[in-house]
């Protein structure tokens, strides 16, 4: 029996959500199809939240592509299809060609060892100038910061996660939230995830609570990290003071927790638990337009 | 002996030939090894000028594996405290600043640089005392506790207990009964 996985209509981190509520009764093994028919958009989270999807299941996913072609098109331009036709079996037969869209600007991307962040962080140096300081509104410096950040976020797959990721970073207008231009990064593996990177810690002590959302603490606000080496854990720090200074947002998924740093423009929660669970870790970096002040 | 050392020429050479950008721990560990190596073949006191200029980004992790981890390995606390050698950096751009102070901050760490043709600075974790202390023997040029204690309006004891962590700390070397801080000991 193969079970359907509705994809809603707008796929970002909120609403992937919905999607692991769907799949957290069923083992690993089960024969799922993802459904993505209706949907008619999706964030680099949500794209790349699904690849991640697929490499969590045992048996080889079904997944059935957008039907409005807008949409199909676009999500062939981020190139989600290129590599989702080798996690998938694609229901229909789509495009897979990438690139030549402007708001892409990462198209997405494996990152599995060092020589990828290379190749990522160079991709992205003079788009993001662009649309970071042409679109954006953000100070020309805000860039090199941009893609210090990009860099620590890709090697955190590699450090911790035991297996390979996906990287996207996009610009759209965040009409519902926001009703500005955001600059996005979604950085996605189905790796050990931050509890179980952290409980590889030589000396770690066992506390009464330890958790997926106490993991989160540890890594994302007090910089812990499983190595003895003091100067680990500086790559979330960064990128905590970076979304700080351009009030983004930043929030981490892992395990059965989501945490995030909270800009004054959105009501997320800081720490949200209880959540289905999913391996690996999930992050999403969203740095606003600047308006400038009347 | 002055040693200039290009990280960007290291970085091509060690890693690939095609990057500029400093970044992932992979590509810092294998910068500083070469970096260490090519030390390695010059013996005595040296002061090796880190030379930033044409490097692109440098990121938390790649400042990490070559500025503090060099540091930590060769002020008087680290595994090969008895080689004098002392480092000069130059070429750091705003990010590259950023970045290693961050990392230097975290390890209780500093270092002297040099911003284009100015004054060369301390930058990372050093307190005011520390600072006022440094930028007298700037002055100075060369002095020993007498001297500092004098133009910093420090007591001698004080000044005689700052210089010798300016040293432990690879920031003034001491030459004969003096102490010359890095950078201006050319």
């Amino acid at each position: 029996m193969t079970t359907v996985i509705t994809v809603p209509a707008s796929l970002d981190d909120a609403s992937f959500e919905q999607v692991l509520e769907q799949l957290a009764p069923l083992p690993p093994e089960a024969r799922i199809l993802v459904d993505a028919r209706h949907a008619r958009w999706a964030s680099p989270y949500g794209l790349t939240a699904l690849l991640t999807l697929a490499q969590t299941r045992e048996v080889r996913p079904a997944f059935a592509p957008p039907e409005a072609e807008e949409t199909a098109s676009y999500w062939a331009r981020t190139g989600f299809f290129k590599h989702a036709e080798s996690l998938y079996d694609l229901q229909k037969a789509v495009r897979t060609r990438s690139a030549g869209e402007s708001s892409v600007l990462l198209e997405i991307t494996p990152i599995s060892k060092a020589g990828d962040v290379h190749e990522v962080v160079g991709r992205i140096q003079q788009r993001a100038q662009a649309i970071l300081h042409g679109e954006l509104g953000i100070d020309a410096k805000a860039t090199i910061g941009f893609s210090m950040t990009l860099s620590e976020a890709c090697q955190n797959i590699i450090e911790h996660a035991g297996r390979g990721g996906w990287v996207a970073v996009q610009s759209y207008t965040w009409k519902k939230r926001l009703g500005r231009r955001v600059v996005v990064i979604a950085v996605c593996d189905a790796g050990v995830g931050f509890r179980q990177s952290l409980e590889s810690k030589e000396g770690r002590s066992r506390g009464d609570r330890w958790d997926d959302g106490m993991a989160l603490e540890e890594a994302v606000i007090r910089g812990v990290s499983r190595f003895r080496d003091p100067g680990r854990g500086q790559g979330l720090a960064g990128i905590r003071r970076y979304v700080g200074k351009w009030s983004g947002k930043l929030s981490v998924r892992s395990g059965t927790a989501r945490i995030a740093i909270v800009p004054p423009w959105d009501d997320d929660v800081p720490l949200a638990e209880r959540l289905p669970a999913f391996p690996g870790a999930q992050m999403q970096i969203t740095i606003p337009e600047r308006v400038p002040a009347r | 002996m002055i040693n200039h050392i290009d990280v960007s020429v290291v970085l091509r050479g060690t890693v690939c030939d095609l990057y500029s950008n400093l970044v992932t721990r992979p590509t810092g560990a294998a910068v500083r090894a070469e970096i260490e190596q090519q030390l390695a073949e010059i013996g005595g006191r040296t002061l090796t000028v880190i030379d930033f200029t044409h490097v692109g980004l440098l990121d938390f992790s790649c400042a990490d594996e070559i500025v503090a981890k060099l540091l930590l390995k060769y002020t008087d606390d680290g595994e090969a405290r008895e080689r004098e050698w002392y480092f000069l950096f130059r070429g750091l751009n705003e990010s590259h600043h950023d970045a290693i102070e961050a990392v230097l901050e975290r390890h209780g760490l500093a270092i002297v640089a040099q911003v284009d043709e100015g004054e060369p600075q301390l930058v990372g974790k050093v307190n005011e005392r520390e600072r006022v202390a440094w930028e007298a023997l700037c002055r100075l040029g060369a002095a020993d506790a007498v001297d500092l204690a004098e133009a910093a309006g420090l007591p001698e004891s004080d000044a005689e207990r700052l210089l010798d962590d300016m040293r432990r700390r690879r920031l003034a070397m001491r030459v004969e009964d003096l102490y010359v801080p890095v950078g201006l000991s050319r």
